[in-house]
């Protein structure tokens, strides 16, 4: 194989940031490709910097390397400058580590880690020299696929892939290359892309699109059902059962140049059954399944000394509700070896007091910034969407923060959710106020930022009926919290561009027609439009408007009980009664409990795979709130010590 | 943690060429300090509340330049003992840095020598240029030195700023081959030394002073120089070493 290296060095001195194009980094393989041997494209449809770190594709990178039968590079998104300099000279879209051209690969594997990024996978594939639809590609063009979260719905990007993968890669990764290794040994010449599709298809978690056929009436939805009897009328996602049989990347990658997350980041435990009603990770990932503590130990000691950062993340959906938490955290801190230099973060911390001491026991140095998600600003939105914090929780684990030296407190707040009232979004700016005058006890000028995002309606949620709030909406609402925040020194109100949530919501819950919106946002240059300088709202209404769609229609409605929904055909184990009630109970206010100490809602993600949660303690974790043994029908109550203060 | 009486200060020389020179200065910090890290080299710490590595690199070469030499100071701590040969110390960090990243020369130099950043007076280049070879590019290199002054448009700061770049030009020559003419995309090639100080001038400033169609293909930095009492001299150089019986000190080389 030719590698484009000498074509691509002289476009580097001419584009930003060049370093990320050129691989090279600690940890990347270098396979030799050849017979016998599957080649994956592993993609990134973002750019490098926010790609590379991401942990899904750095575990299949080392576990299709590893195989014999299989080798495996990576790609990423050029920036607009890099795609624009590559296309006027003629040069495809290449792997980083030996830049050999796309096409050249076997399967060009997507992860979707976002909707936003839908049109630069279709770029993507166009820069590849890939026929953009499934149906036009033959027996010499790669086989397209696509997992992550966001193939929950696949139906979006069904004109464009071959096969999704649902759920938990490790195992499914290998019985795809045994599909690819048998199709690739029949000559070019007598291979039939059919056959392939159904092999894939008949490997369980994969789903074929072009073997299934969506209906619509009166401009909607029917049903999409299969095209072929021996294909499943609904495909279920692939879940690994024991963390402890994948201790991956045990060579993460560490980049030359400069990226998001750039530190160790060591996964203690996947799946969360806190049960938040607005997070779609929550739901699709379940059971919980924890990673043994011992191995997560060997795992933080081994990467940093092969990695040479001085950080290291302990990454879930929530890692202060890991069993043993504090003394995991503490055995690494005291670590010898680290030389008192190592700094541990905890992503996402769960509010109350133990939390914070926990983060303060870890972070002894640089103590700058907290952050909180209550995500509702009165405890009746928080019980609408079972994120059970209660305002002592809140603003005692804020008061263990400014009292612990910590200067800024960030809290992140959702807006145009289930039910809201004007009332909800003002008790954001209360609840800001309370933390800034609660600092003030403790330091002179303390800062608190309230971070407040536009909510989108996700599938596989008991909120996947709900119509989500108009763009007009959600900007009278952030004016709203604005102007009740203006008088509160020390409180900052950011927020992201609603417009940009209205897209999100376009591409997250529609159906197949989303492809021929998404290919024309493309043809009209709408690429990264993750990236605010980027986005443009008015590409996606005129695409939609040409394909006889709408916001409105998408985004906007709410759905009934018997609507069919786009992704019916596709299940995380959720039961649909199951997600129905709980949307319900979400319109009644009424919370439901974590079901890792408490009783089995039967949701269906454990009893329809035969699974059970993997936790090391049966009990809740010392303090933990939210939900778990707490009196809710005092969650609103505003301490005494507070209110009375402000001067 | 860091006694400064038990520190000593060392230079590091190293070569930055090849994929690895589209990274930028800043990339190249982040890779010594974790390959420091891994080596288990006693470096030293500032004091306070949050301390850092006491580390001082060189003057920033351009991302996209190659280099032959460029040079890191470190602080060690002497305290943390298990002695090695500074000898030695080339080829172990050499095998923890990127592909590209060479180190060529360690050694001890005196705790009151001043920094890089002040002492480096001039740097020498190698330039490989497209669009205009041979004669032409003679000419072109005669007219720019006989020009009394050349001001060109730079940004400075994320703003455009308009600089007089003549004075720093020390010289420009063609190399002996001037280039090569053959193939696709003929070359030429010529060396430059250019002064750093007030301010440095970068190969990509002194390129605009050619005229739009001279084209930078390749710029490598061969040498930095120290003048001192009218003689002139590399900060670290290559050879000789090893022949001092310096021992320095690191810790934890048996684990």
């Amino acid at each position: 194989m030719q590698t484009l290296w000498p074509q691509i060095e002289r476009l580097l001195l001419g584009v930003s940031k060049p370093a990320r194009y050129i691989g090279g980094e600690q940890g990347a393989q270098y396979p030799e490709h050849g017979p016998g041997k599957v080649a994956w494209l592993l993609l990134y449809p973002d750019t490098y910097e926010i790609g590379l770190p991401n942990q899904g594709l750095q575990i299949l990178y080392e576990i299709l390397n590893e195989r014999p039968d299989a080798v495996a590079e990576r790609s990423y998104a050029p920036w607009v400058d890099m795609e624009a300099a590559m296309r006027s000279a003629g040069i495809p879209l290449f792997s980083v580590e030996q830049h050999y051209p796309a096409r050249a690969f076997d399967v060009l594997a997507f992860n979707l880690s976002a909707e936003l990024v839908y049109t630069n996978v279709v770029n993507l594939i166009d820069l590849a020299a890939v026929p953009l639809h499934a149906e036009d590609r033959g027996a010499e063009d790669p086989v397209v696929i696509a997992g992550g979260h966001c193939a929950f719905n696949p139906e979006p990007l069904a004109d464009f892939i071959d096969a999704f993968v649902l759920g938990d890669g490790e195992e499914v990764v290998g019985e795809i290359n045994d599909a690819m290794a048998g199709w690739l040994a029949v000559p070019a010449a007598q291979r039939v892309r059919t056959e392939l599709l159904g092999a894939l298809a008949s490997i369980e978690g994969v789903y074929v699109p072009a073997l299934y056929e969506s209906t619509y009436a009166e401009g909607r939805l029917v049903a999409t059902v299969p095209l072929r009897p021996d294909v499943p009328t609904t495909v279920a996602k692939r879940t690994v059962n024991d963390l402890a049989d994948w201790p991956y990347p045990a060579h993460p990658l560490v980049p030359l140049t400069e990226v998001v997350h750039d530190r160790l980041n060591v996964e203690v435990f996947r799946g969360c059954t806190r049960g938040c009603r607005f997070c779609q990770a929550g739901m699709i990932t379940r059971p919980v399944r924890e990673r043994p503590a011992e191995q997560v130990k060997e795992m933080v000691s081994q990467g940093l000394a092969w990695s040479g950062h001085d950080e290291v993340t302990l990454t879930s959906l929530s890692t202060a509700d890991f069993s043993g938490i504090e003394d995991m955290v503490r055995d690494i801190i005291d670590d010898p070896v680290h030389e008192g230099r190592v700094s541990v973060s905890l992503p996402s911390l769960r509010v109350d007091a133990f939390t914070v001491g926990t983060a303060a026991q870890i972070q002894k140095v640089r103590r700058t910034g907290l952050t909180f998600a209550p995500e509702g600003g009165t405890w009746r939105m928080r019980q609408v969407i079972n994120k059970l914090i209660t305002e002592e929780d809140l603003y005692s684990a804020v008061d263990a923060a400014f009292s612990q030296g910590w200067r800024r407190v960030k809290l992140y707040f959702l807006i145009g959710l289930p039910t809201e009232r004007d009332e909800d979004v003002l008790g954001i700016a209360e609840l800001g106020a309370h933390c800034v005058e609660i600092g003030r006890r403790h330091q002179k000028s303390v800062t608190v930022t309230a971070s407040v995002g536009g909510f989108v309606p996700k599938p596989h949620t008991p909120f996947q009926w709900y119509g989500q709030d108009t763009v007009a909406e959600l900007e009278r609402k952030v004016i709203l919290l604005r102007e009740a925040a203006r008088t509160t020194r020390g409180l900052t109100i950011r927020w992201h561009d609603p417009a940009a949530s209205a897209a999100e919501g376009v591409a997250s819950r529609g159906d197949r027609r989303m492809g021929a919106v998404i290919e024309r946002v493309w043809r009209a240059g709408g690429t990264f439009q993750e990236w605010s300088e980027r986005f443009d709202l008015s590409l996606w209404e005129t695409a939609l408007a040409a394909e006889g769609l709408s916001l409105g229609e998408v985004a906007h409605r709410e759905r009934d009980q018997n609507e069919p929904l786009p992704w019916d055909h596709i299940s995380a184990g959720l039961h649909r009664d199951f997600l129905w009630t709980d949307w319900q109970d979400a319109l009644a206010e009424a919370a439901v409990e974590d079901c890792r100490w408490t009783p089995c809602y039967d949701c269906g993600a454990c009893t329809e795979f035969g699974l059970e949660h993997v936790v090391a303690s049966p009990v809740p974790p010392a303090g933990g709130s939210q939900g778990t043994g707490q009196d809710l029908a005092a969650g609103g109550r505003i301490p005494v010590r507070l209110g009375g203060t402000r001067g | 943690m860091s006694d400064f009486d038990a520190q000593r200060r060392y230079r590091f020389r190293f070569t930055k060429t090849g994929k690895i020179r589209f990274t930028s200065h800043r990339d190249v910090a982040r890779m010594w300090e974790r390959a420091l890290r891994r080596s288990r080299l006693p470096v030293a710490f500032s004091q306070g509340f949050s301390p850092h590595p006491l580390l001082s690199f060189g003057l920033a070469l351009p991302t996209g330049c190659e280099s032959h030499g460029e040079y890191l100071d470190a602080r060690l701590d002497e305290v943390r003992m298990d002695e090695i040969l500074p000898a030695q110390l080339p080829e172990l960090l050499t095998e923890l840095l990127p592909d590209g990243m060479t180190v060529q020369a360690v050694a001890p130099i005196g705790m009151a020598e001043g920094s890089l950043q002040q002492e480096v007076a001039s740097c020498d280049w190698e330039l490989e240029v497209l669009g205009v070879i041979g004669e032409e590019l003679e000419e072109r290199i005669e007219r720019v030195l006989a020009a009394p002054s050349l001001t060109v448009q730079r940004e400075r700061k994320g703003r455009q700023a308009e600089d007089d770049i003549r004075p720093a030009i020390l010289s420009l020559a063609l190399t002996r081959d001037g280039g090569s003419e053959q193939g696709e995309h003929p070359i030429g090639r010529f060396r430059a030394q250019l002064a750093t100080h007030p301010r440095g001038v970068r190969p990509g400033d002194l390129l605009s002073a050619f005229g739009t169609d001279v084209v930078l293909a390749r710029a490598c930095r061969t040498h930095q120089w120290i003048e001192r009492d009218g003689a002139r001299f590399e900060p670290l150089s290559v050879g000789g070493l090893g022949t001092d019986p310096v021992v320095i000190h690191a810790a934890g080389r048996a684990s």
